[in-house]
């Protein structure tokens, strides 16, 4: 041990708290509170485009080519109240589901398989790597080919918007499950599907929740492509054939008014139906990434 | 000697990583009495965690067997819990009390109310029954390791596997769990093996000590503790003896790592 130099010696001493400060929590002000929600800002910001448009398109004065902000809210709200835009909604939304649901079917038994087999992982791998960057409205026209101008068609690229965003993100999502969890689980005594319903598939639930949002929103693209490219197979159609077939008598109003719709409807699925899950699962987890 | 609970002999254990072959163990022999606190020391490459996983069934001997109560292990099983040193062997979509009922129910122990009943009382007795509702992310380290030996005590295994639960607490909080091990043993005597890689917290925790010796990992020695460190008549401390036998040179009184 050596000797260490002792620096010069100053005073201990304890403190007395001060308790006469001032502000150490102040309520924000009315104005504060409103401001700082984005929900607020963000309305104003959209209130603000609106005038923009409607002072635009009345300065511009051609209803054929671009409507008025006002116009188009009226196509839209007559196109609600007659019941034609409610019904090629709920037409494009059957045919959506038929496809994202076959779609869900097919990813879980590639996956299963994938999980099950070294395989099934290399087909996975291979085929979805292959394939996923084919945007699936280039596979329409293969499909008219082969199922026939009809519901048939639109279902099958359907399929392929879907299956290989869920089936990858699930996959990776379970190869990246620890391997202290699957422990505990084998531990417990759960293996096959009992390990897999039990803890890999919650485990990994954040990725196949990005899967599900991400298959959904190619879904939806892919199936206002392809009915902007054929709808009318049995003298009805859905949203993108509403779009076409106005687009085709010049009611450009109408035109604005179905965008309109494929837009509320896409948020709606987006910020009501997967951000409630979202709330309910992985962030109430803790396990959003 | 009484019957061993665990017997452990001539294990030898080998894993593949991408590059290599590893062995991991060399013949090991051991014996694990009821209600030993049996702990593994060795520094890290003396194959304790694989050794600790192969009593868990998680890895085959390719030498040698591992027998708990006479029956040969050949799998992952209720009769042995583990509890490692990672946080995240909570199942974070499940409360503290559903983490705990779900390793009874999931290995068909105990159902429903008699299930509910049992974690509750564990969890008392790791003193987190205001917490029996929160989930996981919203407990601290030590307290997400108290759940951890809680729903393993519910199970009331035959013996407790601990891989370095405490390894990845503060130093604080790492002194307080260990305390708070040994009152709970106080209460049901339990079997528990433990594994560290210190020696401070093999001298306090256990009662029976087994060094190894890394690369790959053999026995050294196997020494009793009283938990108090305290030197034998004038000669050296347990934990200096053991830092002998580890280190091989003499050391001084006060170059003896407490962590």
């Amino acid at each position: 041990m050596t000797e260490r130099a002792v620096p010069v010696s100053r005073p201990e001493f304890i403190a007395q708290l001060k308790k006469d400060f001032g502000v150490v929590e102040k309520p924000l002000s009315a104005w504060e509170k409103v401001y700082g929600r984005p929900s607020v800002r963000k309305t104003a910001l959209l209130a603000l485009l609106a005038i923009i448009w409607e002072l635009y398109a009345r300065k511009v004065d051609n209803p054929l080519l671009f409507p008025t902000f006002s116009a188009t809210v009226k196509a839209l709200w007559d196109g609600i109240a007659s019941g034609v835009i409610p019904s090629r909604t709920v037409y494009s939304l059957k045919i959506l589901l038929q496809g994202y649901v076959a779609g869900l079917i097919l990813a879980g038994l590639l996956t299963a398989l994938a999980t099950a087999t070294r395989v099934g992982t290399d087909l996975l791998e291979t085929l979805s790597s292959m394939l996923n960057p084919l945007p699936a409205i280039a596979l329409l026209p293969l499909a008219v080919l082969w199922f026939g101008l009809g519901n048939g068609s639109i279902v099958f690229v359907l399929i392929h918007a879907v299956l290989w965003a869920v089936a990858l993100n699930t996959h990776s999502g379970f190869r990246s499950v620890s391997q202290t969890l699957r422990m505990v689980g084998r531990n417990y005594g759960l293996s096959g599907p009992r390990l897999v319903s039990l803890i890999l598939i919650p485990a990994a639930f954040p990725s196949i929740l990005t899967g599900l949002k991400i298959g959904w929103a190619f879904a939806w693209r892919t199936l206002i492509a392809a009915e902007l490219v054929f709808g009318v197979s049995q003298g009805s159609g859905g949203l993108g054939w509403y779009i076409f077939e106005n687009k085709n008598l010049l009611e450009t109003a109408n035109v604005f008014g179905g965008l309109f719709t494929v837009i509320l409807i896409g948020l709606a699925v987006e910020n009501l139906i997967f951000r409630n899950i979202e709330q309910r699962t992985v962030h109430r987890w803790g396990m959003q990434t | 000697m009484a019957e061993p609970l665990l017997d452990v002999r001539g294990v030898t254990l080998q894993y593949r990583t991408k590059e290599k072959l590893v062995t991991a163990t060399y013949r090991v022999s051991f014996q694990v009495l009821r209600s030993d606190r049996f702990v593994m020391l060795g520094p890290s490459g003396c194959g304790k965690s694989t050794l600790l996983k192969s009593i868990g069934g998680y890895l085959e001997p390719v030498e040698g067997e591992i027998r708990l109560g006479g029956e040969i292990i050949r799998k992952p099983g209720p009769d042995r819990v583990m509890v490692f040193q990672e946080f995240d062997q909570l199942l974070p979509w499940k409360t503290v009390k559903q983490n705990v009922m779900f390793a009874l129910t999931s290995s068909r122990r105990l159902s429903g109310k008699a299930a509910e009943e049992r974690a509750m009382q564990y969890i008392e007795k790791v003193n987190l029954a205001p917490f029996a509702n929160s989930l996981p992310h919203t407990l601290s380290g030590g307290m997400k390791q108290r759940v951890a030996i809680a729903r393993g005590m519910a199970m009331e295994p035959a013996i407790l596997l601990m891989d370095e639960p405490f390894a990845a607490l503060d130093a604080l909080t790492r002194s307080k769990m260990q305390e708070e091990l040994l009152q709970l043993w106080g209460g049901t005597r339990f079997t528990v093996v433990f594994v560290t890689h210190s020696i401070h917290e093999a001298v306090r925790v256990g009662n029976r000590i087994l060094l190894l010796s890394p690369h790959p990992g053999q026995v050294k020695a196997e020494l009793n503790s009283n938990g108090r460190d305290e030197p034998a008549g004038g000669g050296p401390t347990l934990s200096q003896r053991i830092h002998e036998l580890l280190f091989g040179a003499k050391i001084e009184h006060q170059e003896v790592h407490h962590d």
